[in-house]
């Protein structure tokens, strides 16, 4: 769309500022095209302030039906390409139908903006902000202007965050049992466990901890389910013998990790599984996954 | 083959110290410009290298102390917290974001020694962590390292009692703590190695587990370098932990070697106040481990102890040191029924080392602990294995060397019941030992009884024992052993002829079970030693009288002639000969001229009976003579009878020289140049006529039988005879029968027929040389030689 823009020569120059954009905290946001952009951060119940200014180039009108601002909450699915689903949307029309000489200011705000999801850049799909100008043209088609900006929503911690703890094994061949502190963990969080061995009949060469992401989108037949597994993270090394406690010890704050999101807007849903892995001599994988709920904790920066 | 697989393994530790180089460059590049992020990177794709399976531990180790080296580097750089700009406890957390254990645990090890100097967090809580979690390596060999890595970087940060890092609850307990985790956590690993592989290679890995014990055992090393570790603490902690690691491990290699480093690291006095403690894990070893080398080496350490200050003996007996080895060692054998007899002994030997130098004054231990052996021995053939012999031999040897007595030993009950158990040919070795020990020391056996059980030790040397092949000695080693035996006989001495007596008595009767072989070596010695036994009493006759049972010549005698009598029995009749000769001079000393005279009829018997070589029969007749000669015991009537004898036998002999000799010899059994000595002028120039005659006789037969007359040594001796008695003054010998000799000598000289002899030409010459001589002298002598021409 911009390039059409540009290849009509714009007819203005529009900007939007927030009205606290100096002290706002800027977090990167992967745009399409790959590069990353500083945007900046919001959470729900916050309100949205700013300024459009619109500058027509020089000695030019802009003659338009019309300037609104929309905030847009979207969530894009990339096998759906092009749709976009708005979950959110609030308009604030900023002007009446008339013509822009010069350099126009027009502020706006959104107060106690509503916004529940989180942003997220999955594999198969986008949760994303905008705040979306649009100078309405009737002939020469409108002109449209795009601010993302990021939601991060904080959650407290949770009142019950019970350990997880369970007896895993093949007959006769292996059983072990393995503990995670909790069930719910922060994004810099640290998983404390260990694994106690019961049994070991197999050759174990080692054993590895990975966090697995799960993103599932679309529903019914066209579920889309995608699975990454952003850690691998060796936890032993060699062959344990019956009795043998190793500890587990791994910091979450290295990976990429979003809280996690379970049917959001009943688009799409991102889990987080804790997968223990143990490989034997012959390169065989025993494995157990185990969900762990992932969140996002107020005061971590 | 496998010098394919020793190329291979060149080629992967050369792969590997690339690895490390390469990574190395780009950590050090990374540390000079300050960049953390990057040194991180770089160390743990470096430790990464150490990830490798394919190299033995020794060329693990050359790659690890690469990789340790690089470590030294990176930890100067964490120190300085300028440099890299993130602290201590973040740098902690930051360098366990790595994937991969190995180098994560290294680089946390490496953080944590850091971490620990900047005092930011208790060292103990940090030495916990470390060890912890160092626990995810469970690879053997790896892990062995990793964790020999951090009791490297921890060794000098341990909370020790005057450390810098003690205080603010750390104490000594947690560095001990810490240590024993880490102890025990590479045994299991060490100890778990023999199982990764196929049975086939079971030597290499034993060969390779070898190698690494020192790594574990460094941590024993460590524990007893902290100086907070006190008597008590090592009573109560730590040893007993250590030793249940090493009972519970259950790894015959492992156990061995660790008891070994337990008794070498840790100060005797430790040892000395917790034997109990110590000796209680040994029964509970795996019945292979060679607990014998252990305790020996448990007492030995010990018994250097005792003899390095004489002051630490009291400790020695307050702690029943003694008494708790000793059941220890009963315990341990009792517990390992596999156990060969050699381990028993060895154990026995230890502890009997021990016992001698710790305490040399209570053999009544020495006892004992012959008495345990006996224990062990009871049940059994007599023993097989030479090893086990080897150390009987040492534990029989020991006593000796320590007493250098010999008669302590004897006092000992349970010693003759060990020899017993020896074989025949050890016995022997061990009944030499003994007599070299008699020999060496000087010592003297003075009574019967301890002669008795001396006796009764050497018995293998005395006689015969069952089943004892003799064909199978060596001549040469029997010769030895029987004049071993020999020598001991005079070693046997009492100032009271009484004991002495019945000293020889026991000898007597011990040597008489010899047989023929050996009587002949053991019967001369009785016999002078009992002839000494004469000769003291002849001094002091008469006073012993009034006792009942006295020690006199004449029971002496009566020994000595049985004794005798079982040497002509056996075909030594020279020597038993010769032995009655000695006897009779001896009787003839002591005035019993019935005793003497039948020693010398003893004498002539065995002539007439058993000397038959000719040879033999001269040497024999002339001994005969010489004694004869010195008789001054016998009536008329009896010394004629035996002159009578020996010029008889003279006469008989078979060579004519010989006879010749023989009967010129004889001539001076009729003239004792002594004060009241028979002076039978008459006699004696017939025997000397007689000798000429025969001279005469065999000068004839020589013409006859080799167309030539012999040599005229014989006159020239008879003519010697003749200056004898001349100038003894024997009036029967004149100077003209000189005077005809020495013409005879002439005229047989210059017969052309005669075969010249250099020596009895000179010899005559020499003779008349004397003639002239005295005759020059003048004198009384003079003037008698003067018709000599």
């Amino acid at each position: 769309m911009n390039y059409i823009i540009g290849a009509f020569k714009p007819a203005c120059n529009i900007s939007i500022t927030f009205s606290d954009g100096k002290t706002r905290k800027q977090v990167p946001l992967k745009k399409e095209n790959g590069q990353t952009a500083m945007v900046p951060l919001f959470q729900s119940q916050e309100n949205i302030a700013g300024k459009i200014s619109i500058e027509p180039v020089q000695g030019k009108k802009v003659e338009h039906n019309g300037i609104k601002i929309e905030l847009l909450g979207q969530i894009e699915m990339y096998f759906d390409r092009g749709n976009f689903y708005d979950f959110t949307s609030l308009v604030r029309e900023l002007d009446v139908p008339g013509e822009i000489y010069e350099r126009k200011t027009y502020p706006f705000e959104f107060s106690t903006v509503e916004m529940p999801y989180e942003s997220y850049n999955g594999v198969n799909v986008r949760l994303r902000y905008v705040l979306k100008v649009t100078i309405s043209r009737g002939y020469a088609g409108s002109i449209v202007e795009y601010q993302d900006f990021m939601v991060r929503n904080y959650t407290p911690p949770p009142s019950i965050n019970t350990s997880i703890k369970m007896e895993v094994g093949i007959e006769d061949c292996l059983h072990i049992e393995f503990e995670y502190n909790k069930s719910k963990y922060h994004l810099k969080d640290v998983i404390i466990g260990k694994i106690y061995f019961l049994l070991v009949r197999i050759k174990i060469k080692n054993m590895d901890l990975e966090i697995r992401r799960r993103e599932s989108t679309g529903s019914g037949a066209n579920t889309h389910v995608e699975t990454e597994t952003l850690a691998k993270f060796e936890l032993m090394d060699g062959a344990p013998v019956r009795g043998e406690s190793i500890p587990i010890r791994l910091f979450l704050s290295p990976y990429e990790l979003t809280p996690t999101h379970r049917n959001i807007n009943n688009k799409f849903s991102v889990k987080y599984y804790l997968n223990l892995v143990l490989v034997d001599e012959e390169d065989r994988r025993y494995f157990k996954q185990q969900e762990v709920t992932i969140y996002r904790l107020a005061d971590t920066s | 083959m496998i010098s394919d697989a020793i190329e291979d393994e060149e080629k992967w530790l050369a792969e590997g110290i690339a690895g490390i180089q390469h990574n190395a460059f780009y950590m050090h590049r990374a540390l000079d410009s300050n960049n953390l992020r990057e040194a991180l990177k770089y160390s743990a794709q470096l430790l990464s290298e150490l990830r490798t399976s394919r190299l033995s531990p020794h060329k693990y180790y050359d790659l690890y102390m690469r990789a340790f080296d690089e470590l030294r580097r990176l930890e100067m750089f964490f120190k300085d917290e300028d440099k890299h700009g993130c602290s201590v406890v973040d740098l902690y957390e930051l360098v366990q974001h790595a994937g991969n254990i190995l180098p994560r645990l290294y680089l946390l090890c490496t953080v944590g020694s850091v971490y620990i100097k900047s005092k930011e967090a208790p060292a103990k809580d940090v030495l916990k962590d470390l060890v912890e979690m160092c626990r995810g390596v469970q690879h053997p060999l790896r892990g062995l390292f990793l964790r020999s890595y951090l009791a490297q970087v921890s060794r000098d940060k341990l909370p020790d009692i005057g450390s810098e890092y003690e205080g603010d609850g750390d104490t000594v307990n947690d560095a001990v703590e810490f240590v024993l985790q880490n102890f025990a956590e590479m045994n299991k690993l060490w100890v778990r190695m023999q199982h990764q592989g196929p049975i086939m290679v079971k030597d290499k890995l034993e060969k390779e587990r070898n190698e690494l014990r020192d790594l574990v055992g460094k941590n024993l090393h460590v524990l007893s370098q902290i100086e907070g570790v006190d008597l008590e603490m090592y009573k109560d902690t730590v040893l007993p932990r250590v030793l249940e690691q090493v009972v519970n491990c259950k790894d015959e290699l492992a156990q061995y070697y660790l008891m070994d480093c337990i008794i070498q690291v840790f100060p005797d006095e430790y040892h000395l106040q917790t034997l109990e403690i110590l000796l209680g894990a040994c029964p509970q070893l795996q019945p292979t481990v060679d607990v014998k080398t252990v305790l020996s080496q448990l007492m030995e350490r010990l018994s250097n102890y005792a003899a390095s200050s004489p002051e630490v003996l009291p400790e020695f007996l307050h702690v029943e040191a003694f008494t708790k080895l000793s059941s220890a060692i009963g315990k341990v054998i009792a517990a390992q029924v596999d156990m060969p007899i050699v381990g028993a002994i060895t154990l026995y030997v230890s502890l009997l080392t021990f016992t001698l130098r710790v305490h040399p004054d209570r053999l009544d231990y020495v006892d004992q602990v012959l008495g345990a052996c006996v224990k062990k021995l009871s049940g059994k053939a007599k023993l097989e294995d030479s090893k086990a012999t080897k150390q009987v031999v040492a534990l029989l040897s020991a006593p000796l060397e320590k007493y250098s007595d010999i008669v302590t030993a004897l006092t000992l009950s349970n010693y003759p019941r060990v020899m017993d158990h020896l074989d025949n040919g050890t016995n022997k070795i061990m009944a030499m030992v003994i007599i070299q020990s008699i020999m060496k020391n000087n010592t003297r056996v003075s009574t019967a009884e301890k002669v008795e059980v001396l006796f009764e030790l050497i018995k293998g040397l005395i006689k015969d024992l069952d089943g004892t092949p003799m064909h199978e000695l060596d001549e040469e080693d029997f010769k030895e052993e029987q004049n071993s035996v020999a020598r001991l006989i005079h070693m046997l001495y009492n100032d009271d002829p009484e004991e002495m007596l019945k000293i020889i008595c026991t000898v007597r009767k011990h040597i008489m079970t010899g047989g023929s072989t050996r009587l002949p070596f053991t019967v001369p010695p009785l016999v002078f030693s009992a002839l000494q036994l004469v000769r003291r009493l002849q001094g002091q006759d008469g006073d012993v009288a009034g006792e009942e049972d006295p020690a006199t010549p004449k029971k002496i005698f009566q020994l000595l002639n049985q004794t005798i009598e079982s040497l002509s029995s056996v075909p030594s009749p020279e020597l038993a000969l010769r032995l009655y000769l000695q006897c009779a001079e001896a009787a003839n000393d002591c005035d019993v001229e019935p005793v003497a005279y039948e020693f010398f009829t003893q004498a002539f018997v065995l002539y007439e009976e058993e000397v038959a070589d000719s040879k033999a029969q001269v040497t024999a007749i002339h001994l005969i003579i010489g004694t004869l000669q010195k008789m001054n015991v016998f009536g008329v009537e009896n010394r004629d009878t035996l002159t009578h004898k020996a010029t008889g036998y003279s006469a008989k002999l078979l060579k004519k020289p010989d006879q010749c000799r023989a009967v010129y010899a004889c001539s001076h059994l009729f003239w004792v140049d002594d004060q009241d000595g028979i002076k039978d002028g008459e006699r004696v120039l017939l025997c000397l006529k007689r000798s000429l005659r025969i001279a005469n006789a065999a000068q004839q037969m020589a013409n006859v039988t080799r167309g030539s007359s012999g040599p005229v040594t014989l006159f020239v001796e008879i003519l010697n005879k003749y200056l004898y008695f001349f100038e003894k003054g024997n009036p029967q010998v004149t100077s003209a029968a000189i005077q005809g000799l020495v013409e005879l000598i002439r005229t047989e000289m210059q017969n052309d027929t005669r075969t010249t002899d250099p020596a009895s030409d000179a010899f005559f010459a020499s003779t008349l040389r004397y003639i002239e001589f005295q005759k020059q002298k003048g004198g009384a002598m003079g003037e008698k030689y003067d018709p000599i021409k």
